[in-house]
């Protein structure tokens, strides 16, 4: 078998979830003939006529007719063009679907697809990062998949759910990950998993920096043997505090990465829990490692500087390791 | 624009036009008291009444039939929401914070629903329900079931405004989906006079640009709105797209019951758009011979017997209890953050 890409298994995903239960649609801008913007949907209108509709260019009327048809029991998964155009639907997303189960009892079985975070050259309005705004909400399950494997099973468990999910997946991995296959551990939603064991440091990541997180421990295995550990968050919300403070306790350093804004957001959270519940365990300040608190720049010069990079994370690291 | 209502004898049987007024007359008895317990200080929260605007809400939820059709009432939709066949419970109980309400003291007043029986539970932001309300119809459309369903929703001048209000509308235009959106133009939105709010003629002009049928109706006169409504409803069950009715009138009432509605004209108050819909409308009662003045006055007992048993009834239970609530904002509880 060729490879397959992590925009591959969000393909079969789809195709697998439409296959599995008729209740399932898709909903998005040009998703239909045209296969979407990232080609996600290709071919899927044909195979499942009446069931891959486009939408005019309309995100909060998107966002309401998928909120409408998931309390009606059908099962829809929004997509948006790129996660930062979910700005526009966010009024629905918080205030209509994560409150809906706690008000009326009734759930709302929709998946919102992010296609999030930067690649080079898409500027400030194609690489936002929005996870840490729907994590903030009561009622939402946020998901941020940084594997092939994980792109494909977290779908499917996504639109299987009952409770809305924010998936968001990640523009940069979309044709540069590959994998032999879709197959992983299926791991469920709200487990971490860690991605590479150490004693020496924990880095709590998620979605694209995993990957850069990854090289950095190995830049630092290389450069004096340090054993880093990489903890894959999987889902932002719910966060898995246990296995972040597990492996703070083999470790006693912490350094949490996100390609998200600074203020607030994923990585504070995971400090603020490890401080609370885990400040025993630390030998050494807990650090965080953010893109910069400006919008996120065109050239890709500027844009390879504004998010963590192995080199920064390394960096961080070091200052970690020597405290 | 179709908004020529002429010879629209449609709608006009006796039955139909009896439980219109029946509704109108029942929701206005309510919120009477609804307003006197809230300055009685028996209702925390605010309380929002759709005095004056029962004909337009009644005549259109009169006109769908609850376990086929959607219906998402907003903010002055009582009227509407006992033609649907809400329960009175559920509007008692939500507004005395009843812990055996639909919202269980989750949520007040009129944000209240049972979206599995096609009546969704309004939140405050303005013009949400029109997709989502859409969104139901899709449903029903990929599912198969929606042949001879009609979804209706209302608004107010001021969601007219909003974006939610122009991509819901053209959504369900684009879709062709049986969508009747209501707009009660009472004047005001809050205290923003119409002038502050649109700069078109009539707001009925902007059903072209969407694409879909327009029609105005006097919303103080109860038999032209059960026509129109009729007409509209039965035209969109008939697969004939998205319609929409523009009805004015005047809120005979603050915003809630805390406003006192100093900012409304008096010219417009002492106007034909003043005029009481109940007033107009039991008279159109009388004079077409569908009711008499005993049998009205009979409905009013009735009506005030009705709602005393409901408020007795929801005054006597429980309010919420904060340890017995499980505070779950999903339905898997291994999501809730612990």
């Amino acid at each position: 078998m060729s490879d397959v890409t992590y925009i591959d298994a969000i393909h079969a995903a789809l195709g697998e979830a439409m296959a599995r239960d008729p209740s399932v649609f898709l909903y998005g801008q040009d998703i239909g003939k045209f296969g979407g913007a990232f080609k996600a949907t290709k071919g899927l209108q044909d195979k499942y006529p009446g069931r891959v509709i486009d939408a005019p260019i309309s995100e909060d009327a998107m966002a309401g007719m998928a909120i409408g048809a998931a309390i009606e029991g059908a099962r829809p998964v929004l997509e948006m063009q790129f996660a930062d155009f979910s700005s526009v639907a966010f009024n629905q997303i918080v205030n209509q679907a994560a409150t809906h189960y706690y008000r009326t009892g009734v759930p709302v079985p929709l998946t919102m697809r992010l296609p999030s975070g930067g690649t080079p050259g898409s500027g400030p309005f194609h690489s936002q990062s929005m996870e840490t705004l729907y994590a903030h909400y009561p009622g939402l399950v946020v998901v941020t998949p940084a594997t092939v494997a994980d792109a494909y099973s977290m779908l499917l468990e996504s639109i299987a759910m009952d409770d809305p999910v924010i998936y968001c997946e990640h523009k940069f991995l979309y044709r540069w990950l590959k994998s032999a296959d879709y197959q992983g551990d299926n791991l469920p939603i709200g487990h971490a998993r860690i991605t590479r064991p150490g004693k020496h440091a924990t880095v709590v990541t998620y979605s694209a920096m995993v990957h850069e997180a990854v090289r950095a421990a190995e830049m630092l295995q290389a450069e004096g043997g340090w054993e880093i550990e990489v903890v894959d968050l999987r889902s932002v919300k719910p966060l898995d505090t246990d296995t972040i403070i597990a492996s703070v306790a083999r470790t006693g350093r912490l350094l949490a990465v996100g390609e998200a804004f600074p203020w607030g957001g994923v990585t504070a959270e995971v400090v603020s829990r490890v401080c609370a519940d885990g400040f025993h365990l630390l030998d050494a300040p807990p650090a965080r490692l953010n893109a910069r608190d400006t919008p996120i720049p065109y050239h890709p010069k500027l844009w390879a500087a504004h998010r963590p990079t192995p080199e920064s994370i390394a960096e961080a690291l070091n200052n970690l390791l020597s405290f | 624009m179709d908004n020529n209502t002429e010879g629209l004898d449609q709608g006009l049987d006796r039955d139909h036009v009896r439980r219109v007024f029946r509704a109108m007359l029942t929701a206005r008895i309510l919120e009477n008291k609804l307003g006197s317990l809230y300055k009685a200080g028996k209702i925390v929260g605010g309380v929002y009444l759709g005095k004056g605007q029962e004909a337009v809400s009644a005549s259109l939820a009169a006109c769908l039939e609850k376990g086929r059709d959607i219906y998402a009432p907003l903010i002055r939709d009582q009227a509407g929401r006992t033609a649907f066949g809400e329960d009175m419970l559920d509007c008692t109980r939500t507004y005395l914070g009843s812990v055996e309400g639909p919202m269980h003291g989750r949520d007040g007043n009129i944000h209240r629903g049972r979206p599995s029986e096609g009546m969704p539970a309004m939140i405050s932001h303005l013009g949400t329900a029109i997709s989502v309300v859409g969104g139901m119809l899709l449903a029903k459309r990929i599912k198969g079931e929606l042949d001879g369903v009609v979804g209706a929703t209302c608004v107010g001048d001021g969601c007219t405004s909003t974006g939610a209000f122009h991509e819901g509308l053209n959504t369900a235009a684009v879709e062709k989906l049986p969508l009747v959106l209501t707009i009660a133009n009472n004047q005001y939105a809050y205290s923003t006079p119409n002038d502050r709010q649109f700069a078109c003629r009539d707001l009925v002009d902007k059903a072209p640009g969407y694409g879909v049928p327009g029609y105005k109706v006097d919303g103080t006169d109860m038999l032209e709105c059960i026509k129109v409504m009729h007409h509209a409803v039965s035209r969109a069950r008939a697969g004939e797209g998205p319609q929409l009715v523009v009805a004015s009138m005047l809120r005979l009432t603050g915003h809630g019951e805390h406003d006192d509605a100093s900012y409304v004209d008096q010219e417009l108050k002492s106007s034909e758009m003043g005029r009481d819909c109940i007033e107009v409308g039991k008279q159109q009662l009388i004079d077409h011979g569908y009711a008499d003045a005993a049998e009205v006055a009979q409905w009013e007992d009735e009506a005030a017997r009705v709602v005393q048993e409901a408020v007795a009834i929801a005054q006597k239970e429980a309010d919420p209890d904060p340890y017995k609530d499980d505070w779950m904002a999903y339905s898997n509880p291994e999501l809730q953050a612990r």
